[in-house]
């Protein structure tokens, strides 16, 4: 009877949750709606945001671009700053002291919030990009995508130094029962067995980055142009959203839901594609 | 034991080899004895009598642990194997395990292979297929998988998997194979192959084989091990421990008495 009724809750809550999953989409789709009706797939082709009524607007091109291009950016940045860490947890100095400092560290970094970062970004890194005269004032695609990397890292990082731990430990004695080097065996055993599980942990933190909003948008400089250099300043999708949502309404606000519509689904398919490549490992 | 056989005859000679995983907890203790060339030698004992730890100081696997210790001196060819370089050691001396273990990514071809790639070394097209036919069949594995070589994941069974890590071993051309219970994994047909193929093998190679299977032990080797809470209990022919044991604990081991 007790079971029963467990069993029943069990029910109840996954029931909830998928009808709050539903929800969501079934308001975005509907809020979205009016945006698709009047430019239709030429919302997501168009580089035209303008709000001025006179010759009113709304393309999400640069918005998709600036969320594209920053976290493919933040990932390629992150990839080689992260493989080395998980390298070193995960195998060279697995189960030691030393690897747990730095997996904690780096865990931790995953815990700051995306706001603290967004002030770091502002007054620290900002005006060494500035010093560096890479840009006038420091904001922009290449600043948000530094940020990028730094909170991703620790995504990256965790989940490819599990993968490299899952490598059997037999298959490593065995190359290095056969002569092998240290650096032979993560050539050749350990790279070629973890690399789907590296790779999906990268597309993972990438899926990550597409979502970030809060310090993305204090220092990609809110520009709605796609962008022409990685100096300039841009808008991702979740930016432009945090930015323009409190003063829209109309066909606007409408725009703005049909991106984060857009988002959600960019950032499903993303990882899907991590998920199922580590579905693919378990077998 | 063994007066009657001079120093050529010798493959290994282990002195005062003992090994600890933690801190003054001995596995294997103070242990002395020779290994002779192209004989089998087993190592018996109940379980956790220290068994795999002896046989893998052999090849220096305890270093991947920085925290196990060993002390005492393996001498090969009048080298102590300690004193050289560790990636040589294992390449002289090779392991298969208790666990098939053929490398997954790799085809049959590669992993016969696996000890030339893995050490970088390269060779011609016709002297890899040259190796790996003639290892496959060494280890008669040839004709069950001629046509399969090169397809990556084929499914074979724990004894085919088992004789292609003997493969992947021999192809290195090491003078000692050691081996964990390379069949107490298997199914008897399957160990009856291993078990021929060892014997065949001797004649190239000395050998080193970890069983729990006395009947095994009798069928395969002349010298046997008997270990007992780490230490070399008795080592002597074959033949002489199981008809005429020295030590008790022997007798009541092969008399099914506890293990
Ligand atoms: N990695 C390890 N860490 C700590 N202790 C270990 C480790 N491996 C083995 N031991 C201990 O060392 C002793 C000898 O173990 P070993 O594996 O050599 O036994 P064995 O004779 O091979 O046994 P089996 O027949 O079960 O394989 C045992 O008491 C075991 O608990
Ligand atoms: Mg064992």
């Amino acid at each position: 009877m007790k079971d029963r009724l467990f069993k029943i809750s069990l029910i109840a809550t996954c029931a909830l949750v998928l009808l709050i999953m539903g929800g969501i989409i079934y308001t975005l789709a509907k809020g979205a709606l009016p945006t698709f009706e009047e430019y239709g797939l030429g919302f997501i082709t168009s580089s035209d945001w303008n709000p001025n009524p006179n010759n009113e607007h709304y393309g999400a091109l640069p918005f998709i671009a600036g969320t594209l291009i920053t976290s493919t950016l933040a990932l390629l940045l992150c990839i080689p700053l992260s493989f080395p860490i998980a390298i070193f947890t995960g195998y060279y100095f697995k189960g030691t002291k030393v690897a747990s400092i730095i997996s904690d560290i780096v865990d931790m970094l995953a815990g700051v919030p995306s706001i603290v970062y967004g002030l770091w970004g502002f007054y620290t890194l900002r005006p060494i990009i500035v010093d560096l005269g890479l840009s006038q004032q420091g904001f922009g695609i290449f600043t948000a995508s530094i940020i990028l990397t730094i909170m991703i890292i620790p995504y990256a990082t965790s989940l490819s130094s599990e993968f490299i731990k899952m490598v059997p430990n037999d298959l490593k004695e065995a190359a290095f029962a056969m002569g092998s080097t240290k650096l032979e065996v993560i050539q050749k055993v350990i790279f070629p067995s973890a690399s789907s599980g590296i790779i999906a942990s990268y597309i993972l933190a990438m899926g990550r980055a597409l979502g970030e909003t809060m310090a993305v948008t204090m220092l990609i400089g809110n520009v709605n142009l796609i962008p022409t250099s990685l100096f300039s300043s841009g808008n991702t999708m979740a930016s432009v959203i945090a930015n323009q949502f409190g003063e829209a309404d109309g066909i606007k606000l409408s725009s703005l839901i049909a991106i984060g519509l857009l988002l959600f689904f960019i950032t499903v398919v993303i990882n899907t594609i991590g998920r199922l490549i580590m579905k693919k490992l378990k077998v | 034991m063994g007066n009657t056989i001079n120093n050529n005859n010798i493959a290994l000679h282990i002195e005062d080899l003992s090994i600890a995983y933690t801190k003054d907890k001995y596995a294997v203790k103070g242990i002395n004895a020779d290994i002779y060339k192209n004989t089998i030698t087993a190592i018996m004992g109940p379980s956790g009598c220290g068994k795999s730890t002896l046989l893998r100081a052999i090849n220096r696997m305890h270093e991947l642990y920085p925290e196990i210790k060993v002390t005492g001196n393996i001498l090969m060819k009048d080298q102590n194997i300690f004193k050289i370089n560790a990636m040589e050691v294992r390449q002289k001396i090779g392991m298969v395990f208790q666990r098939p273990n053929p490398f997954p990514s790799m085809s049959i071809y590669e992993n016969v292979l696996a000890g030339y790639s893995l050490n970088g070394i390269k060779l011609k097209k016709e002297e890899k297929d040259r190796i790996v036919q003639e290892v496959l069949e060494d280890v008669g594995l040839w004709e069950e998988v001629k046509d399969t070589l090169h397809k990556k994941r084929t499914a074979l069974s724990g004894g085919q998997q088992q004789r292609l890590c003997i493969a992947r071993s021999i192809a290195m051309k090491p003078d000692i194979l050691l081996l964990d219970e390379p069949t107490s994994a298997l199914d008897p047909i399957s160990t009856s192959k291993i078990e021929e193929l060892l014997m065949k093998l001797k004649d190239k190679f000395t050998i080193v084989i970890v069983t729990h299977n006395m009947s095994q032990a009798a069928r395969i080797s002349e010298y046997s091990m008997f270990m007992y809470l780490g230490d070399l209990i008795e080592y002597d022919l074959t033949k002489k421990m199981f008809t005429n044991p020295n030590d008790k604990r022997t007798e009541q081991y092969l008399t099914g008495k506890f293990g």
